[in-house]
């Protein structure tokens, strides 16, 4: 029988099998996450130019941003960005996966149609909006004009360029729509049957039966879509190099500087690393405490049933 | 279904005063179909309504993108202008790039990314469950302060300005998303198999590729649409670490195309919708043949990345 000499070594041997499966995922978390998570945090307390070696300067970087208005600039966009673009695509996406997810002729069809947008290329996107919001011969403009309602400036004015920043991005809220399609479609149907029977209304429905099921799905989406809104950054990046109209980074007059567009051009522009990164912990630091708050709260509405 | 339901009933007698609400019930249930239908595929029509106006653009000469009120067919289709704005630059050096990056990249997610997935599924070892949540929570650590050092990890490796830094880091794992999608895949595997696999004699590797890997073709094929899908539009990687033009790939190509045509007098908006609409045409078409594989990859892993 097994001595238990044995079975340490068949412990052993079960381990470092286990470990060897998994050493790439491993191997990558260390070297492509932990490391340059934790240099971040030394970069932020040094000065480096990428010439020469980083030099110590402790919280110097952080008082000094505490002082640069296109800092504060920064954060004012992105808040504000995240503000509209995250509640609006939320619910767009979960109003389309409901309307979508009832007995309509040429279903596949629609979801199609509904879902294209959300896998075209960035770059393609960005410059078939700039063209499209063109102010003098955009396609948003013209027709505008031929139904005699007042047009815009959209990405040429400071007052409508993040708005409009968010009108192309709902046009790729089809990413969304069929995650939640996917939540919609675990409701049972009995569900429902019983729900009716008890005479509850479509509202009632809704608010008592689908949204309990597919909270933990809503919940996921918000935190993720919370922490890709944060770091929103090529829509604005392009913009900034392939529109004419407004011209240059974060243009016009700043009202498009996300804090990702600034930190870029603090680290790769003006080549001061440690500055970049003190802001890149700044941002880390703003998105993980938005992402506990959202946590804190999920014991409030998230329902995760026993299935 | 289910939530378009009809107003609760009466409890009226006489027949007369039934039938009323029965109409009004019909009709009202019909001007809801209508609503539904017009809302859906109004919308439909409203979402795909750009990508139409691309391509009718990039086939028309310059002066009709500058009409008002705008043509909405092109007088003559331009089909020249894909050529031109083609050999404007080098797109097909960009085009060979891309997809360079991307197969060899994917090669090394799926490869690593099935082997981890089984780890975490099927093998009992320390610290398993304490690696996968960590793998979980590397999702929600934003790019943004990973990125600045990393730039300077491949910088002192010598990686900037070479593909490497977009396909290498691809061979660890592959990124959590496809490990949860495929563990999620091999869990819905019984594990009978794995047990008589082993009872013949079957090595643990021998299991996974023998028993397992073939029977996952259905979500490796989610993983690899997936893929394809970011590593063809990936933008944030490749204008981070690759810098001279001779070296980029589509998205920096369609980027530097807009970014100087922007900046002389005359627009040539067609050519410039042309090479986007290059560019969307191969992701288009993977997602038309590939809807079923991909919806079911939303399902298996309620999530996307």
């Amino acid at each position: 029988m097994a001595s238990p000499a044995g079975a340490r070594r068949r412990a052993l041997l079960r381990n470092v099998e286990g470990w060897l499966f998994v050493s790439p995922v491993a191997l990558g978390l260390l070297c492509w996450t932990l490391i340059p998570f934790v240099t971040a945090f030394y970069f932020s307390f040094t000065k480096y130019d990428l010439l020469s070696p980083p030099v110590f300067r402790g919280i110097r970087n952080y008082s000094h941003l505490v002082n640069d208005p296109l800092f504060w600039q920064g954060v004012k966009v992105t808040l504000t960005f995240t503000a509209m673009f995250l509640p609006l695509s939320i619910v767009c996406g979960l109003a389309l996966a409901l309307l979508l997810n009832q007995k309509v002729r040429g279903i596949a069809l629609l979801r199609t149609a509904f879902y294209i947008p959300s896998i075209v290329p960035i770059v393609a996107t960005t410059v078939l909006w700039i063209w499209i919001l063109n102010p003098q011969i955009g396609l948003l403009n013209d027709a505008l004009k031929a139904l005699h309602l007042p047009t815009g400036l959209w990405l040429t004015d400071p007052a409508s360029a993040l708005p409009s920043l968010v009108l192309i991005g709902l046009w790729a809220v089809g990413g969304g729509m069929i995650v939640f399609l996917a939540g919609l479609q675990g409701v049972p149907e009995e569900y429902y049957e019983a729900a009716k029977i008890d005479g509850a209304s479509t509202i009632a429905q809704f608010r008592h039966v689908t949204l309990p099921l597919i909270s933990p799905t809503l919940f996921y989406q918000i935190i993720l879509g919370l922490i890709v809104s944060m770091q929103y950054f090529t829509q604005a990046f392009i913009l900034g190099g392939a529109n004419s109209n407004a011209g240059g980074l974060g243009e016009p007059l700043n009202s498009t500087l996300f804090l990702t567009l600034y930190i870029y051009q603090v680290a790769f522009n003006y080549t001061q690393m440690g500055y970049a990164c003190a802001m890149s912990v700044v941002l880390f630091a703003m998105i993980l405490l938005l992402t506990l708050i959202l946590f804190g709260t999920q014991r409030f509405w998230v329902f995760y049933g026993d299935r | 279904m289910g939530v378009s339901v009809a107003p609760s009933s009466t409890t009226t007698t006489g027949s007369a005063a039934q039938r009323a609400p029965v109409r009004a019930r019909r009709l009202g249930h019909r001007l809801r179909r209508g609503l539904l239908y017009f809302m859906l595929y109004g919308g439909a029509a409203v979402f795909l309504i750009p990508l139409i106006w691309m391509f009718l653009t990039a086939i028309k000469t310059l002066q009709e993108t500058y009409a008002f009120p705008p043509t909405l067919l092109p007088h003559v289709a331009q089909w020249q202008n894909f050529k031109t704005a083609w050999t404007t630059y080098d797109f097909t050096l960009y085009t060979y790039h891309t997809l360079f990056i991307t197969v060899t990249s994917m090669v090394g997610v799926i490869a690593t990314s099935s082997l981890c997935a089984y780890g975490f599924a099927r093998l009992h070892f320390w610290g398993r469950d304490v690696l996968f949540l960590c793998v979980i929570a590397s999702v929600m650590l934003p790019f943004t302060v990973t990125v600045l050092p990393l730039y300077i990890i491949f910088r002192d490796l010598g990686w900037l300005n070479t593909f490497k830094p977009l396909i290498i880091p691809a061979w660890f794992g592959g990124g959590a998303f496809n490990i949860f999608l495929l563990r999620q895949f091999f869990q819905t595997i019984p594990r009978d198999l794995d047990e008589s696999a082993r009872i013949d004699g079957c090595s643990t590797f021998g299991i996974f590729w023998r028993i397992l890997l073939p029977l996952a073709k259905p979500a490796l094929a989610v993983v690899a649409i997936f893929w394809f899908q970011a590593s063809w539009t990936d933008f944030l990687g490749p204008v981070i670490y690759l810098n001279s033009t001779d070296q980029y790939t589509l998205a920096l190509g369609v980027y530097q195309f807009a970014a100087d045509a922007s900046n002389i007098a005359v627009h040539h908006e067609e050519l410039l919708m042309c090479v986007a609409f290059a560019m969307v045409l191969p992701v288009a078409l993977v997602f038309l043949a590939a809807q079923r594989y991909m919806i079911r990859g939303v399902v298996l892993s309620g999530i996307k990345g």
